[in-house]
C-alpha cells in the first residue's frame, strides 16, 4: 500500500442476546466513547471521516445514515454509511486514508438483532423475487443446501462440524466480551434439533445485539497516537453470482477470492506459514471449514481432520476464532466482520485476556455476508 | 449502433389486461420493536404522566427534548432531566392536505414543530396542531399540549393528543 493504516483505537458494546435496557443509539454511544478514550481522541475535533456499515432492513429505518451522526461524535462531518459488512466499511475506511484527504477515520458497526420480530422475512428480502421467494420456505435452507453439497464434494465428516461448535462455544467461555459460551459435545451438536439437514440447531448461530467502533489513522499520526498500532496490511473483497440455481454449492467461491486479494495487497505468498491465526464467519458451523479451505489456510476437504485433530484449537498450530466465534457470541448482523477484526486486533495487542495466544504477530479476519448471499471480505492485520 | 439495447415497445393497457407483460408481487412482513433505551424511555414514561421532560448536558448546558443521553454537539453524557412545560412556540407548520396514502382531505393536517418552554432555544417536539381554524396558524403562535386521559396513555408521543393555541395571558 502506498501510505501505512493502523487501527490505533477499538470500542465495543458487550455482544448479548437482548438488550432491553439500552437503544441501538446508546449502544453505539457507549462503543464510540471506549474506542476514542483508547485512541486518545476527540472525535469533535481529530476525526476527518467517519464510516458506518448497516442495512436499513435491519434497522427498520430507511435512509440510515441519517440516524448515525450524533451518537458518533460525526455531527456536521463528513460521515457515510454502506450497506455491506464490517470489513467492506473497513475497506472503504482504509481507501479514504489512501487517498491522502484524510488521516483519521472512524468506522461503526452494530447489531440490534434482537428488535428484529420477523428476521426469517427480512433475511428472504434478500432472495430473488421472482423465482426464489415465491417457494416461501424459510431461508436458512440455503445452509443446509450448501452444507449438503459441501460435505458430499469433500467427504468431510459430520463429526467435524460438531467439533467447530465444541471448540468455539468452549473458547467463547474463557471471552467475557460474548454469552454463547458452552461446554458441549460433538453428540450434543449432532444430535440437536434439525433446521435444514444436515443442518441442527446447535450448527447455527444465534443472533447476537452489540456494536463495534475502530479508529483508524495514518502511519504518521498513528505513530503519534499508540505504541501498538495494529497494521492493515491487505484487504480483499469479492461476490459470486447470486443465482442459487448455477452457484458453486460446494465452495466459497468468494471467500477464494476475497482471500487472494488480500493475500496480494499484503504482499503474503504462503498464507498458512505467515499468518499465526484467523477469525473466520462460522455462522454455521460448516462454513468455518469451507472458509478455511477457500481461504488457502489449509486444502480443500482438509479443515474437517484438522478441526478433528485440534490444529485449530486455542492451543493448536493455528487457532481458529479464539473469541469463540459467531457460534460462541452470536451473528451481529453487519458487525459480524468487526467482531471478527475485533479479536484479532486485541490478540495482536496482546489484551485477549485469557484466551491470548501466544507469540502472535499476523491474523486475518474473514467475514461471510450471510445466507443468501455469496460475498465476503478479509482483511490481514500485523502489529 | 442501436439507440437502445431492447427495441422500444409502446405498451397499451390491453397489454396488461392479456397477460403480454408480467409482473411480481411480495407484501413485506417486517416487523420490529426498538428497545427506546435511558433516554427514550425516561421520556415516555414521564408523557404518561402527562409530563414533558428534557436532558441537560453538562458541557455546553443546553436543555434538550427529546431527552438524549449524549450531546451531540459536545460528545458528553447527559445525566440530569429537567422538568419542561408542556407550552411552546410554533417554529416551523404546514397545512397538509393529502393523508400519507395519499387520499386528499378538505380539512388539513397542520404538523407543527413547537419549541418547548423551558428547552433551549430552538429545541422541541413535532405533533399536530388543532382546535384552530387553518388559516389562522402563524410562525411564532404560542401553544399548548393537550393530553389524553391518563387512563388512554400508554407511554407514546400520541399521549399528547395534539397542540392548541394558547390563550392570551397563558403561562410562559
Ligand atoms: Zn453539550
Amino acid at each position: 500500500m502506498i501510505r501505512q493504516v493502523a487501527i490505533v483505537g477499538v470500542g465495543w458494546s458487550p455482544f448479548r442476546s437482548i438488550t432491553p435496557s439500552i437503544s441501538y443509539k446508546e449502544m453505539m454511544y457507549e462503543a464510540a466513547v471506549q474506542a476514542y478514550r483508547d485512541a486518545g481522541i476527540d472525535p469533535r475535533r481529530d476525526v476527518d471521516s467517519f464510516v458506518t456499515v448497516a442495512e436499513d432492513f435491519c434497522e427498520g429505518t430507511s435512509i440510515f445514515d441519517e440516524y448515525v451522526p450524533d451518537q458518533l461524535g460525526a455531527l456536521h462531518r463528513p460521515m457515510h454509511t454502506i450497506t455491506g459488512d464490517g470489513i467492506h466499511g473497513l475497506a472503504a475506511s482504509v481507501m479514504q486514508i489512501l487517498t491522502g484527504r484524510f488521516d483519521v477515520v472512524v468506522l461503526e458497526g452494530h447489531s440490534k438483532a434482537s428488535n428484529i420480530l420477523t428476521m426469517p422475512y427480512i433475511t428472504a428480502f434478500a432472495m430473488d423475487p421472482v423465482f426464489n421467494r415465491p417457494l416461501a420456505a424459510n431461508p436458512v435452507f440455503i445452509a443446509g443446501m450448501e452444507m449438503q453439497r459441501y460435505l458430499a464434494e469433500t467427504g468431510t465428516p459430520l463429526d467435524a462440524c460438531g467439533q467447530v461448535v465444541v471448540k468455539n462455544r468452549g473458547n467463547a467461555l474463557i471471552n467475557p466480551l460474548v454469552e454463547f459460551g458452552a461446554e458441549l459435545t460433538v453428540d450434543d451438536v449432532l444430535l440437536s434439533e434439525p433446521v435444514a439437514e444436515p443442518l441442527t440447531r446447535l450448527q447455527c448461530a444465534d443472533h447476537a445485539d452489540g456494536a463495534v467502533v475502530m479508529v483508524l489513522a495514518a502511519e504518521e499520526v498513528a505513530k503519534t497516537l499508540t505504541d501498538t498500532p495494529i497494521w492493515v496490511r491487505g484487504i480483499g473483497w469479492a461476490n459470486d453470482t447470486f443465482w442459487m440455481e448455477s452457484r458453486t454449492w460446494g465452495q466459497a467461491g468468494y471467500a477464494y477470492l476475497a482471500g487472494q486479494m488480500a493475500y496480494r495487497t499484503a504482499g503474503i505468498k504462503s498464507p498458512r506459514s505467515e499468518i499465526d491465526f484467523a477469525e473466520i464467519d462460522d455462522v454455521y458451523a460448516y462454513k468455518e471449514l469451507q472458509h478455511l479451505e477457500a481461504l488457502g489456510l489449509c486444502r480443500p476437504g482438509e479443515a474437517g481432520m484438522w478441526t478433528l485433530e485440534g490444529g485449530t484449537d486455542l492451543d493448536g498450530e493455528f487457532p481458529v476464532n479464539p473469541s469463540g466465534g459467531s457460534l460462541g457470541g452470536g451473528h451481529m448482523l453487519d458487525c459480524t466482520g468487526l467482531a471478527r477484526t475485533l479479536e484479532v486486533v486485541l490478540q495482536l495487542r496482546g489484551k485477549a485476556g485469557q484466551r491470548q495466544l501466544e507469540d502472535v504477530e499476523t491474523g486475518l479476519a474473514f467475514c461471510w455476508r450471510g445466507v443468501p448471499t455469496t460475498g465476503g471480505a478479509a482483511v490481514i492485520l500485523s502489529n | 449502433m442501436k439507440e437502445h439495447v431492447y427495441d422500444t415497445v409502446y405498451l397499451r393497457g390491453k397489454d396488461f389486461e392479456e397477460g403480454n407483460v408480467l409482473f411480481e408481487t411480495w407484501d413485506p412482513n417486517a416487523r420490529y420493536a426498538w428497545d427506546t433505551g435511558v433516554g427514550m424511555s425516561r421520556f415516555l414514561q414521564e408523557l404518561k404522566a402527562g409530563r414533558l421532560v428534557g436532558a441537560q448536558c453538562s458541557g455546553c448546558c443546553r436543555v434538550m427534548v427529546p431527552p438524549r443521553m449524549f450531546c451531540e454537539h459536545c460528545f458528553l453524557p447527559t445525566d440530569a432531566f429537567v422538568p419542561l412545560q408542556d407550552t411552546g412556540t410554533i417554529v416551523t407548520f404546514s397545512l397538509c392536505y393529502v393523508t400519507w396514502d395519499m387520499i386528499r382531505i378538505k380539512e388539513p393536517q397542520i404538523p407543527i414543530v413547537v419549541a418547548i418552554d423551558g428547552a433551549s432555544p430552538g429545541m422541541g417536539i413535532m405533533h399536530l396542531l388543532g382546535e384552530i381554524e387553518p388559516d389562522a396558524v402563524k410562525i411564532g403562535m404560542r401553544v399548548q399540549a393537550v393530553w389524553k386521559p391518563a387512563e388512554e396513555r400508554t407511554a407514546s408521543i400520541t399521549d399528547i393528543a395534539y397542540f392548541k393555541p394558547l390563550e392570551q395571558g397563558g403561562s410562559q
